[in-house]
């Protein structure tokens, strides 16, 4: 045996020709489906849903329209069993701007084809490999075709879809081509989607991601229908169809007998970003090469002054005079075309030791703290909320920006570990959290001295929920699924300092309730013991006894005023309280704080007639008359 | 009630004046019965004491500053030995006791009670015992489900505070201990004007009352040459029984352990104005060595009240750690001692009306050294009466004692 296969190789260079061709990226993706998200039929749906709101929320966004999104799921056939995926159709609407005709299949219908990939500006989506992939995972795992309704014009009929794949040639096929009405009124796209997939709830799940875009989108209204409320007719539900407002004047997460809807709480959009040209410290040298190539400049001039930023003419005459030597010199006239790699790297790490300014930052568009606090008040119940927005700051050239909030309190679990909702230009991550920048500086921050417990090397654990934001135009994923911000130095500082900017603020606040209420608590000592006093010190020396105890409740009360300091605010559901953290608009506290101490006011109030209806007995009437106020409050018990 | 309330307006005249005229003792001592002998005069001085310590707090609110009162610190920091006087004594340190803190709020309202309380016992001319003041001061406070008082053990702290911060004694309080203690021997007592003749008591004995003040107390016929302080009853029964005080002319007392105020009053009066020696019998083992010490010079709680109680030349008599030795005892009756114990016993010979006498050091030493304490019972062993007939005899006739 061993001779015979030594003989006789089992191939050569000839033979393996033959079967080495090209790949096409689809089928490369339905190979490797996991590297985008679609490992599993749980996570699929997910992906799906979270592609295509990403997408519509870029695109409304890009046309200046505040998105109102509608996400349904509905079931067409149940697992058969736990472990396997039942076949479910996902349809995602939005009122975005719709999208022409002959973009239909390019959009939809094509691995890497998109507006988002070439271009270094904040959005959602980077890649363009999202919504074609979930297309095309559809299309293997039921045959059916992806079903897409746009409408870019809004007096002109939708156009209605239906997509197929060819995956060996990355070239969509349009099964059917026809025009309809049957379409919301104005733009809008639709897209629908049947798969094989797994529906559930929790942790990853399409509730969650949408309930936690909701958390950093305010401006935007998301209608979810899962399947299990899909088949109630909606006509039927309770006829509320405007978002209403709870006792405490807050717009929060609303659940009908059909549908969720996470409402919108801001009614702007967040600003445009500018595109920006790549910064010189975060191209590669295989990068700039490829751009020297591509470029259709002339001089190195005119291609440092257009392909990048932040590089002025003096800074391309000092690189150019570094990267000189004595075969070749090159200044700004010098021609591109007679540049060869070699000198091509020489600039290259010329242009690296410059000192370059950072590149500027109107690239980016943090959600910003007026917005994080307004999507946490909708989404989580807690009673204290603040948030931090950074100043910008770059990583190898790319401007990013970082912005922390923080919820505590409420209803929020108390005896279980923080919630850290992570986001990337907005986007929610749910997977892979442990791997992500962000929660290791969670980790990394020490709540303890913020008033919280963290056992070592753990999220802190108590009622509240951290929120990290990365604004780039570039966030560095650690893999393509999306799921976690790779760890770069510069960004975890960052990170750090956003998240201590806001536990200092939660410090403050976790110690000033807890010196209120041990305030309220000393005060219902005091007063407790006030009446007892009184009344001995009335026996021992005839002192009038609701008098002693008049002054020693305003001495009580001065003792311990920090107990009031936010009962006495009459006002807003929002309530400003006295001192630094009210004026402070990062912040917001909520009424139902201290519920407690109302309860105790109550209670003191009630004991107190007690005292005086003793007084009018022990007094003479003549002393009575004496003293207007007392009589008024005793007459009432006196009489009766 | 209707006399109730004219008091009430009595009290309110007087205070006034009071306030203006500061101290000035007018006959005013409105509710206290003020009969011309010692005793009311003393309630009247308590009573002022009273409203004063009141009158300060009322006046400190009005004036819109913290009401507090002063209570001298009771504890082991602020008591001092007095080696001259062979006594412990209360230092000068005081405590401030507010209303607006915290930890002191239910104390400050429980003193003004307990205050309340005794003044209302001073009007009325009757006394109370520990837990009687306990109940008379127990209430719930209105509004709340809280007690005025947990239980007795801290309306008793309480009282002791009232007691030092108003510099009155517990007799003068009208509260009263109860009764431990047993009396018999060659003396007549006069209590509350009835005689007694100790050596009449069978086996039972004269309880030693808890107040033993002269008004209370008058000693009559006092023909005993010494007295013999045993640790407890059953002892004590043993000395009874064989007419012990009748053999050697003396006064037989039992304190039940460690000895209460009323008991160390009655040794400490026979003994200045009697001259009667004191000799106590007690274990061999750190408490008893600590009732010595507590007969001797005082006790570290009740220290403002040594110089009425203490009496510095008392003589401890037994059962010493050589006993086993000289008794030849077996090796039964060895009880060893435990950490506490050995841990107690260095604390004592720590004690710095210990620590230079010599004739101390080298007894708990020794002690230690045996590592068991013994029990007076142990006597027993020997004989059922060795202790009586053999035992205290040879101790007091060889002057083998400790001072």
């Amino acid at each position: 045996m061993a001779k015979k296969s030594s003989t006789k190789s089992r191939a050569n260079a000839e033979t393996m020709a033959a079967k080495q061709r090209d790949i096409s990226v689809s089928e490369f993706f339905a190979k490797n489906r996991h590297l985008l998200g679609f490992d599993n039929p749980r996570k699929a749906l997910l992906t799906t849903v979270k592609e295509a709101v990403d997408n519509a929320l870029d695109a409304c966004e890009e046309a200046s329209i505040l998105p109102a999104i509608e996400v349904k799921i509905e079931e067409i056939s149940p697992p058969p069993a736990t472990s396997k995926p039942g076949r479910y159709r996902v349809t995602i609407t939005d009122n975005g701007p719709g999208i022409v005709r002959k973009q239909v299949e390019n959009i939809f219908g094509r691995l890497l084809y998109g507006s988002k990939f070439h271009r270094l500006k904040m959005s959602r989506g980077q890649q363009g490999i999202g919504i074609s992939a979930a297309g095309m995972y559809g299309l293997m795992t039921t045959g059916k075709p992806m079903v897409i309704t746009t409408r870019p014009h809004k007096n002109k009929p939708a156009h209605h879809l239906e997509l197929a794949m060819d995956t060996t040639k990355n070239k969509p096929e349009v099964t059917v081509d026809i025009e309809t009405d049957d379409f919301p009124e104005g733009t809008g796209t639709r897209v629908s989607i049947e798969m094989e997939a797994k529906f559930f709830r929790g942790k990853g799940s399409v509730e969650t991601y949408l309930e936690q875009t909701g958390i950093s989108n305010p401006h935007c209204e998301i209608t979810f229908i899962p399947p299990d409320k899909a088949g109630e007719n909606p006509d039927l539900a309770e006829a509320k169809d405007s978002v209403e407002a709870d006792a405490q004047g807050i717009v929060r997460t609303q659940e009908y007998s059909d549908r969720i809807v996470y409402p919108r709480t801001v009614d702007q959009l967040p600003p445009e970003t500018e595109e920006i040209k790549p910064h010189p410290y975060g191209v590669e040298l295989g990068t700039f090469l490829t751009m020297l190539n591509k470029t259709n400049e002339k001089q190195l001039a005119g291609f440092f002054k257009h392909e990048f930023c932040r590089v002025p003419p003096s800074v391309v005459k000092e690189v150019t005079n570094t990267a000189s030597s004595k075969d070749k010199t090159i200044t700004s006239a010098t021609r591109i075309s007679t540049m060869d790699s070699k000198a091509g790297e020489k600039v290259y790490n010329a242009l690296q030791n410059a000192k370059l300014r950072s590149p500027p930052t109107d690239c980016l568009s943090p959600i910003g703290v007026k917005q994080m606090l307004a999507g946490l008040l909708k989404g989580v119940k807690a009673e204290f909320y603040t948030a931090s927005t950074r100043k910008p700051s770059v990583y190898r050239g790319n401007p990013f920006q970082i912005e922390a909030a923080i919820a505590f309190g409420g209803d929020l679990p108390g005896d279980q570990q923080a919630r850290v909702i992570r986001y990337a230009n907005r986007v929610p991550l749910l997977h892979q959290q442990s791997a992500c920048s962000s929660f290791k500086s969670v980790i990394d921050t020490s709540w303890k001295n913020y008033g919280m417990q963290q056992p070592r090397g753990g999220v802190p654990v108590g009622p509240l929920v951290v929120m990290i934001h990365m604004a780039s135009v570039w966030v560095p994923f650690t893999s393509e699924s999306k799921d976690a911000i790779a760890d770069y130095d510069e960004i975890r500082k960052e990170m750090s300092l956003a998240l201590q900017e806001c536990g200092r603020k939660l410090g403050q606040y976790i110690r000033r309730r807890q010196r209120m209420k041990r305030d309220a608590q000393k005060r219902d000592v005091f007063e407790r013991y006030i009446g007892e006093i009184s009344k001995a010190c009335n026996y021992l020396t005839g002192t009038d006894t609701q008098e002693l105890y008049d002054a020693l409740l305003r001495q009580a009360k001065a003792k311990t005023e920090i107990a009031d300091a936010q009962l006495d605010d009459e006002g807003n559901f929002v309530k400003d309280s006295a001192g630094k953290l009210a004026k402070a608009d990062d912040v917001i506290i909520l009424d139902s704080a201290i519920p407690d101490d109302t309860n105790d006011d109550g209670s003191v109030a009630e004991s107190k007639p007690v005292v005086k209806k003793k007084r009018v007995s022990k007094t003479t009437k003549k002393k009575r008359t004496s003293k207007k106020t007392s009589k008024k409050a005793a007459s009432g018990l006196f009489g009766g | 009630m209707a006399k109730k309330i004219t008091k009430k307006k009595v009290v309110k005249k007087v205070t006034k004046k009071k306030v203006t005229s500061k101290i000035n003792n007018e006959p005013a001592l409105r509710t206290v019965p003020s009969d011309s002998n010692k005793a009311g005069k003393r309630d009247q001085k308590t009573s002022v004491k009273l409203s004063k310590m009141a009158n300060g707090i009322v006046k400190a609110v009005h004036s819109d500053k913290e009401p507090e009162m002063d209570v001298p610190i009771r504890a082991a920091s602020n008591t001092n030995w007095n080696a001259k006087k062979g006594i412990l004594e209360m230092g000068d340190s005081v405590g401030t006791r507010q209303l607006f803190n915290l930890g002191q709020a239910r104390k400050f309202m429980q003193t003004l009670l307990h205050g309340k309380s005794v003044d209302e016992l001073l009007v009325a001319d009757k006394t109370l015992s520990l837990r009687g003041m306990f109940y008379k001061s127990l209430h719930t406070i209105e509004g709340t489900k809280e007690k005025t008082f947990d239980d007795q053990t801290e309306s008793d702290g309480i009282l002791e505070d009232l007691e030092v911060s108003l510099g009155s004694l517990r007799e003068e309080l009208h509260i009263f201990a109860k009764k431990r203690g047993t009396m018999v021997g060659n003396i007549t007592v006069v209590d509350n004007g009835d005689e007694i003749n100790c050596k009449k008591m069978g086996s039972g004995g004269y309880a030693i009352p808890s107040i033993c003040e002269p008004e209370v107390i008058q000693f009559k016929n006092v023909k005993a040459d010494f007295i013999l302080h045993v640790e407890k009853d059953t002892v004590w029964q043993r000395f009874n029984e064989d007419r012990f005080w009748e053999k050697h002319n003396c006064i037989l007392t039992e304190g039940s352990g460690q000895p209460t105020r009323g008991v160390r009053r009655m040794l400490h009066r026979l003994n200045k104005e009697h001259k009667l020696p004191v000799y106590c019998l007690l274990d061999c083992d750190p408490w008893g060595h600590y009732i010595y010490s507590v007969i001797k010079q005082g006790s570290i709680s009740l220290a403002f009240e040594s110089s009425r109680l203490a009496i510095p030349d008392a003589k401890y008599l037994g059962i010493r750690s050589i006993d086993f030795e000289r008794c030849g005892l077996s090796d039964d009756v060895k009880i060893s001692l435990n950490d506490r114990d050995i841990k107690r016993a260095k604390q004592i010979a720590a004690y710095p009306w210990f620590e230079k006498n010599k004739q101390w050091q080298k007894e708990i030493k020794q002690m230690l050294n045996n590592g068991f304490k013994m029990e007076v019972e142990s006597l027993i062993t020997k004989d059922i009466s060795y202790v009586t007939e053999e035992y205290v005899p040879a101790r007091l006739k060889a002057k083998d004692w400790l001072g």
